[in-house]
């Protein structure tokens, strides 16, 4: 679609839902500096969890264990969801109907059944649960996924552009490093960030498949607010928001600077 | 540009691994497996500075949790803390490492009231870890009057003002005795009674709750509820005004241990454990933070000398030391194997009315 | 001669090409490979084992009986798992019905926006989400709170003069729904109408349809197939959803992602909860199957 100013009651609209995605981040950041021990009523203001938050060793572990993760998954779903996603595209192999209903399987189904199926499996085959097999479940889901994003972006591709190199004579893996990669890298990134945010905030499959001294920060966030939602855990999300936003207003300008 | 950034991708990413194979590497561990919020830093920290031993604290939030993770093979765990109905399970399947006591110098500390008690006679599996129960807590300036039985629960004046245990068995266990029969009924006409009589509580409860009920009792939503004691002690803290008794139908007493899985890699450290949480210096730190019973008499007299205020909190509050007209009228929960599944359903339909 | 060369050359290019198609085949099969063995072995091997354990039962103590037996699959065709199956279900719709009415007009106005502008606007409807998902949930208990912030607010907006009494009940529940799932119905929804073709609406213009009309004959159609994108990917994970409901809705309610749980946690029944999720799987793969023989599958699920 064009662009076109949008009518004022869409705009206003859209800032509304804009602000309703938000209120909660707000709440969030705000309630970080709340004196009062069990958060529910803001009592004052104090950076008392931000120091506890510091002092927390098994906060620092399990941030540790999830970008670990995050990163190793995204890796290796990335390369295999990749490869998947452009045999979907352009090959009519044996299997091709199979193959595609099976890698949609952990899109369709249930976390729940998903994480029960791994556990019943790891142990079926006497794994012992811990990173690794965190880390194999994350890049499970993940290839899909990636699969799914690169497909999209491979949709308009134009074979054309690949068979005039092959043409000028370069034989199938320098064209694909030097002309399809290239082409497609933004849905394979765009498959790589889905992955990574899936991978970080994953909390069901991973609870299933952790075992000792594996926690990750979802599980240990989980754990906390089990038991005592103090506003260390605002703190901790306040921060996580804060890098965020600070690397997204980095790739702006990376991005502003390229044009 | 793009050779740049995935170069640093690849740097980061080599870190992070190094990072993780270096930490792994050492010799002397220890894989504890609890609630959260249960075990002072404090005293991790004391047990690895005095053995050199690293402690990974592993978190659970529910005995069924950690007994249904044990029961699907997960191994690893060296030190694991269940309720006294769990342990029952457990020696039932040879999931326990045995202990033998007399090795545990400190296990003298133990008050005579908590060892040897029916779910592990003898301690030969188990030491008490704290202790508490679950009852009814009030807000005694919120509610029309203060209530003495479970039943007053049901008054409609109560209406959208409880809080209950997000337990099957606590709640269904609470409506067996208001009708007279035992808590750990395994009847099935009693149940099914149990659960209409609890349908008909349906209205007066705000929410269920077993992580931090206490948080709606100090807001003011909810005016009273079946909380455990810890949750009964975290809003007397904040709020003067929080009652906390044994109803006149009974309520439950609750008992949770340190054990050994069976097969545990490092079973020399976990005994070592054992015997450090037994230290009244040690045990104390437990009932600085938490506001659980502890069932370690040396280690309350210390805090009698340590720390006057806190323990005149701690024997003034029922939570914590409950008196024996309260003690005599408790019960513990016992497993009721096969009738699980029956309870569950009754659960399952009671939620969905 | 010159004829006898061209004649060779012929030949060799003719077997390069079928050696080249021939590879291509092999070449697909190849590419795809490490995909499909890595999900047969944990994915597929997995589901088939929690099938075999739906047949089998519970022994007294909570641990696995080797008895083959329908059981479970009986016990769940009653009335009280239907009832709970068809609450999961009116959730998953009420969740996906309110995310379409209130995403379509969030997706157009990102479909219009200025190019430059469009990737910020979608990365700021993604960046809450790179927060932890529980903690959300809780900072909602905090707006919705009687006597809360958003309470609060209207009282001083003067739109009402008492509190709400919003939390725990299935209005707070469907207010957590929708925000967590919003994103999910959003963007493939963006993804489709941004890639409508200016010509189409200006020719619908040319031929005098007002607005309104263009948007009912042309928009909304070629849109379907991000609406289709959307619902699958809210409706499946909203009806396995039980966290929303256990912290918004006061565990007042019991879902069929309860119901699994508990048959995992609590009463420790495996193969019960096994069959419950082969039911629950089963469901959702032919849901979806029926949508996308319907309406295509795939490009606009995302970006």
């Amino acid at each position: 679609m064009s662009e076109k100013k949008p009518s004022l009651w869409l705009r206003i609209y859209s800032f509304m839902v804009y602000g309703f995605i938000y209120a909660p981040i707000l709440i969030l950041i705000i309630f970080s500096f709340n004196t009062q021990k069990l958060n529910v009523r803001w009592e004052g203001f104090t950076l008392e969890w931000y120091k506890v938050l510091f002092n927390d060793a098994q906060i620092f572990l399990a941030t540790r264990n999830t970008l670990l993760i995050a990163f190793i998954s995204t890796l290796v779903a990335t390369i295999i969801g990749t490869m998947a996603a452009l045999a979907m595209h352009r090959y009519r192999f044996p299997l091709y109907n199979t193959s595609e209903t099976v890698m949609y399987i952990p899109i369709v189904i249930p976390e729940v059944v998903m994480g029960i199926s791994l556990l019943v499996f790891f142990v079926m085959i006497n794994f012992t649960l811990g990173l690794t097999t965190i880390t194999l479940s994350h890049i499970a889901f993940n290839i899909p996924f990636v699969a799914l994003v690169v497909r999209a972006r491979l949709h308009g591709y134009d074979r054309a552009i690949d068979e005039a190199a092959m043409d000028l004579g370069a034989n199938e893996l320098v064209t694909f490093w030097r002309v399809t990669l290239p082409t497609i890298m933004p849905g394979v990134l765009s498959g790589a960030m889905l992955a990574l945010t899936l991978s970080l905030d994953d909390y069901v499959i991973t609870y299933f498949t952790a075992g000792p001294g594996s926690t990750t920060l979802p599980l240990r966030v989980f754990s906390m607010v089990k038991t005592a939602v103090t506003p260390e855990i605002n703190a901790l999300s306040t921060i996580w928001v804060l890098i965020i936003f600070v690397l997204l207003v980095f790739g702006q300008i990376a991005q502003r600077k390229k044009a | 540009m793009k050779k740049i950034s995935l170069f640093c991708f690849l740097i980061i990413g080599l870190a992070l691994i190094l990072s993780a194979c270096g930490g792994a590497q050492k010799s002397t561990t220890l894989n504890l497996y609890a609630w959260s919020e249960y075990v002072p830093q404090q005293l991790l920290d004391n047990f690895s500075a005095q053995y050199g031993i690293t402690v990974n604290y592993d978190t659970y939030s529910s005995n069924e949790e950690m007994l249904a993770k044990l029961q699907a093979g997960a191994s690893g765990y060296d030190v694991i803390i269940p309720s006294d109905y769990t342990v029952a399970i457990m020696i039932k399947q040879d999931m326990l490492e045995p202990i033998d006591v007399s090795k545990l110098a400190n296990f003298g500390n133990l008050d005579s009231r908590f060892v040897n008690r029916d779910y592990d006679p003898g301690n030969k599996y188990t030491i008490p870890y704290q202790w508490g129960t679950t009852a009814l807590v009030y807000d005694k300036t919120l509610v029309p009057s203060a209530p003495k039985s479970w039943v007053d629960l049901w008054d409609p004046a109560y209406n959208g003002r409880l809080v209950l245990l997000d337990d099957e068995r606590e709640v269904m266990g609470m409506a067996l005795e208001v009708l007279g029969y035992d808590r750990n009924s395994t009847n099935t006409v009693e149940l099914n009674q149990a659960e209409q009589k609890l349908i008909e509580l349906k209205p007066n409860i705000l929410k269920f709750d077993s992580d931090a009920p206490e948080t709606a009792i100090i807001s003011g939503e909810a005016w009273a509820g079946l909380v455990y004691n810890g949750n009964a002690s975290l809003a007397y803290q904040e709020d003067p005004n929080v009652e906390y008794i044994c109803p006149t139908e009974g309520c439950t007493i609750w008992f949770d241990n340190l054990a050994i899985p069976k097969g545990a890699p490092h079973q020399d450290a976990a005994l070592l454990f054992l015997d450090w949480v037994l230290d009244p210096q040690q045990s104390i730190l437990i009932s600085q933070e938490f506001p659980y019973s502890n069932p370690n008499k040396a280690a309350l007299d210390l805090l009698k000398t340590e720390d006057p205020e806190l323990y005149d909190s701690y024997m003034s509050f029922p939570g914590t030391n409950p008196p024996d007209s309260f003690l005599a009228n408790t019960k513990p929960i016992v497993d009721v194997g096969d009738a699980t599944t029956l309870y569950d359903s009754l659960w399952t339909d009671f939620k969905s009315r | 001669m010159i004829t006898e060369q061209a004649g060779e050359k012929q030949k060799n290019r003719f077997s390069l090409t079928r050696l080249i198609r021939e590879n291509s085949r092999a070449q697909g099969f190849f590419l795809i490979s490490p995909a499909n063995i890595y999900l047969f072995l944990l994915v597929v091997l997995p589901l088939i084992l929690v099938t075999i354990l739906s047949f089998l039962s519970r022994g007294t103590y909570g641990q696995v009986v080797y008895k083959f037996n329908l059981t479970n699959y009986t016990r769940l065709f009653n009335e009280l798992y239907g009832k709970v199956m068809v609450f999961s279900l009116g959730i998953g719709l009420g969740t996906t019905l309110i995310c379409l009415l209130v995403g379509y007009p969030l997706s157009y106005f990102l479909a219009r926006a200025p190019v430059r502008q469009r990737s910020l606007l979608l990365f700021l409807i993604l960046l809450p989400f790179w927060t932890n998902f529980i903690i959300r949930i809780f900072a909602w208990m905090i707006i919705l709170r009687s006597g809360g912030i958003l309470d609060s607010l209207l009282q001083w907006l003067h739109i009402t003069n008492a509190p709400l009494n919003l939390l725990y009940t299935p209005t707070a529940v469907l207010i957590g729904m929708v925000y967590e799932f919003l994103p999910f119905m959003v963007l493939p929804l963006y993804t489709s109408l941004e890639k409508i073709e200016n010509s189409l609406l200006e020719a619908a213009a040319d031929l005098g349809a007002p607005p309104w009309k263009a948007f009912i004959r042309v928009t909304l159609p070629l849109s379907v197939p991000g609406m289709v994108a959307g619902t699958i990917l809210t409706f499946i994970p909203a009806m396995g959803m039980f966290v929303v409901p256990d912290i918004l809705g006061g565990a007042k309610t019991i879902l069929i992602g309860n119901v699994i749980r508990n048959q995992f946690l609590t009463a420790r029944d495996w193969p019960f909860g096994a069959a419950a999720s082969m039911i629950l799987m089963v469901m959702t793969m032919a849901l979806t199957l029926y949508y996308t023989r319907k309406a295509g599958f795939g490009e606009e699920l995302l970006l």
